[in-house]
């Protein structure tokens, strides 16, 4: 492994229990994925769900899989992907294990564009498209604030989380100034949920992940240079701020249309690149297999969200904020026990 | 802020060099006279906010109108300043005095100068256990949510203090933590609000952190508990002081750390707990204040912790009159105008470089 690591960049992609683990999440998630396509009030059995996706179904289980529930699935399947993207670049980038969008106020600040249309009493499709102007906008904001001459780690941090703050009292007014169904919509947002998703929610997000993916993957090694320190980067020469924004500009904006598509759903931008880390056992930000790592989680947090109580269907950021909570208290005794955090 | 009328104040030692008079014998001369008579001008600002926080507000009064109001129990104002704005203001007297000692309580423990309740996830800690009160046993009254919040608040300042306010951490290892934590606890809140509508309704008022529609009767309750903790913490803070210098030297000049740290602990709970129960979640009062504060007293947590007392209901009502102001015809609740106040003050403050670096 430490051969193989220290060969070069492009090594990263050999390594076998990346690959493996990258694998294994991969199926995971389209083995759920088939599972919740076939789960509902009207059950299809898992082969009868993948003769219907080729093409061979009834007309009946045709329309129930391809239309109304394949959106969703699809969609659980790029936000994971998305979120665990932006926060392994994240993670990377600052340097902390904490560092991802949803603590750094990135998420905060989509949260405050779509309540701005909800106030405003706008449709859906206004709220996902003031969802990604606002994350964009803080994006831009966090830069501008944390910059000086050269945007360092932890000034990222503090800056972020300054803005957070602020951005919660100023989304906690926002829902103050709403109807109250209005702001029970808001809530339900906020929280996170793929209820009812169809293909335009499912659509910008897979657009952006196509172009963004290889954009990202190509900065790979200097990222992994970057992680080592800006002076050890630039020595090699990385040009370090360029490829920063260019890395931090992308998972800006995979995180908001994530938030567009499925509201900014908790800790799975968080939890998943650290959990591919230690599957993984591989240093570095781990980009390829936390996506499938993060597909995984979400399509599975939601399959569970609707399963879990009977009768009672829960947003699926209420599973994942569950989930994550237990897991970042692990993270921090474990992490401040070596002292890495 | 108005701080800057009081008369010049000499700055303390550096912290790593504490004034002699650590041991509790007041030194000789005049060197604490001057840090004395800043303590009375900042009495005398907080009388003045004090009187604007009762003048001022939605209904529009001359002074006149509200003296009659305070004095004259027959006059058409004795509703509005008996009803609304008495309770108001002392209640943002309390929870701010409340909420600044904590901060310092708590920036002195952890010695980490990033620490504030609000931002280390502890009013979260509070707005959950309250939220989970409203939703599952529908206790709608601050007696009620009063041993709710105090029990979540003490969970989670041991908490965050035990993973991330331990000796090695970084201020930014601090936040991180407490952001975390913050993050896990209102996606908490609002998935609860989110299964239960009414609870939603009279929460989402809540959570926002404002003074309004004071109880006289919420002042009284608040009223132990706050006393209780500023009392605790003004114990405390000579043997605090030792600790500054290190556990081992705190045990030599005769503190004991592990009772100090407890009773620091039960004192932010009392002060956050209390405070966050009566007007909900308020964020960086508890870092602005004692930053400001620190700058005129130096160091030296016996006059910084009196100083936050009397600063910090300076800062939280003139933000509640502020609010009133800018907010008509209605308002802005207050925790929204110290979040907008404080932001910039804290932004200034990581930019400025000496905490991103440590």
């Amino acid at each position: 492994m430490r051969a193989l690591r220290s060969a070069g960049g492009r090594s990263v992609l050999l390594r076998p229990r990346a690959v493996a683990v990258g694998a294994a999440c991969a199926l995971l998630a389209l083995v759920v994925g088939v599972l919740a396509l076939g789960s509902g009030d009207y059950p299809i059995a898992p082969a009868d769900v993948l003769r219907t996706l080729t093409g061979g179904g009834s007309p009946a289980e045709d329309f129930i899989v391809n239309q109304l529930r394949l959106p969703r699935v699809v969609t659980a399947l790029l936000v994971g992907a998305a979120l665990a993207l932006a926060g392994a670049l994240f993670q990377s980038l600052v340097r902390n294990p904490l560092g991802s969008p949803d603590i750094l106020g990135f998420t905060q600040g989509a949260a405050t564009g779509a309540l701005l249309v909800v106030v405003a009493g706008g449709s859906s499709l206004a709220l996902a498209g003031g969802a990604v102007a606002g994350g964009l906008l803080t994006g831009v904001l966090i830069y501008a604030l944390a910059w000086r001459g050269g945007v360092h780690g932890h000034r990222l941090v503090l800056v972020g989380i300054g803005t957070a703050a602020i951005l919660t009292g100023v989304n906690g007014y926002l829902l103050t100034r709403a109807q109250l169904m209005d702001a029970a919509r808001a809530v339900l947002w906020l929280t996170g949920s793929l209820d009812g998703r169809g293909w335009q929610d499912a659509w910008p997000l897979l657009a952006a992940t196509v172009v963004l993916v290889p954009v990202v993957l190509g900065c790979g090694r200097a990222l992994r240079m970057i992680e080592m320190g800006d002076e050890a980067a630039g020595g090699l020469g990385i040009r370090v701020e360029p490829v920063r924004l260019t890395l931090l500009a992308s998972a800006v904006l995979l995180a908001s249309l994530a938030a567009a598509a499925a509201g900014p759903v908790s800790f799975v931008a968080l939890i998943a690149p650290q959990l591919t880390r230690r599957l993984t056992r591989a240093p570095g930000p781990n980009l390829l297999p936390s996506m499938c790592t993060g597909a995984a989680l979400l399509v599975t947090a939601d399959w569970a969200a609707q399963r879990l109580f009977a009768g009672h269907q829960l947003p699926v950021g209420v599973v994942t904020g569950v989930l994550g909570g237990g897991y970042l208290v692990r993270l921090l005794a474990t992490e401040r026990r070596a002292a890495r955090l | 802020m108005s701080v800057t009328n009081s008369p010049p104040l000499q700055g303390g030692s550096a912290p790593s060099r504490p004034s002699s008079g650590l041991l509790g014998g007041v030194r000789p001369g005049g060197r604490h006279a001057p840090r004395a008579v800043g303590l009375a001008g900042s009495v005398l600002v907080l009388l003045l906010v004090l009187v604007l926080s009762i003048g001022v507000g939605a209904k529009q009064l001359s002074p006149g109108e509200v003296w009659q109001g305070l004095v004259d129990s027959h006059s058409e104002a004795w509703t509005v300043v008996h009803r609304m704005r008495l309770p108001r203001t002392l209640l943002g007297l309390l929870a701010g005095a409340a909420l600044g000692l904590a901060g310092a309580v708590m920036q002195a423990l952890t010695r980490n100068p990033l620490a504030d309740p609000g931002l280390l996830g502890i009013n979260a800690g509070a707005s959950a256990a309250v939220v989970t009160a409203a939703s599952l046993f529908g206790v709608a009254t601050f007696d009620g949510y009063v041993w709710f919040a105090l029990a979540g608040t003490a969970v989670v300042a041991v908490l965050v203090y035990a993973v991330g306010g331990g000796r090695g951490a970084t201020p930014a290892r601090l936040a991180l933590a407490g952001a975390a934590l913050n993050a896990t606890l209102y996606s908490y809140v609002s998935a609860t609000m989110l299964l239960d509508t009414a609870s939603l309704d009279r929460m989402r008022f809540w959570t926002v952190g404002s003074l309004a529609g004071a109880e006289p009767s919420t002042v009284l309750k608040v009223l132990p508990f706050v006393s209780a903790g500023l009392l605790l913490a003004l114990v405390l803070a000579r043997p605090l002081n030792a600790m500054a210098l290190g556990d081992d030297s705190a045990r030599a000049l005769g503190a004991r750390p592990g009772l100090v740290r407890a009773g620091a602990v039960l004192a932010v709970t009392l002060l956050c707990g209390a405070a966050t129960a009566a007007c909900g979640p308020i964020v960086f009062v508890g870092l602005m204040v004692p930053h400001l504060v620190r700058s005129l007293t130096g160091p030296d947590l016996r006059w910084l912790f009196p100083y936050c007392a009397v600063l910090a209901p300076v800062l939280l009502l003139g933000a509640d009159v502020l609010g009133r102001v800018l907010g008509r015809p209605g308002e802005l609740q207050v925790g929204i105008v110290t979040a907008v106040l404080g932001g910039p003050f804290f932004l200034y403050f990581a930019r400025r470089g000496k905490v991103a670096r440590a």
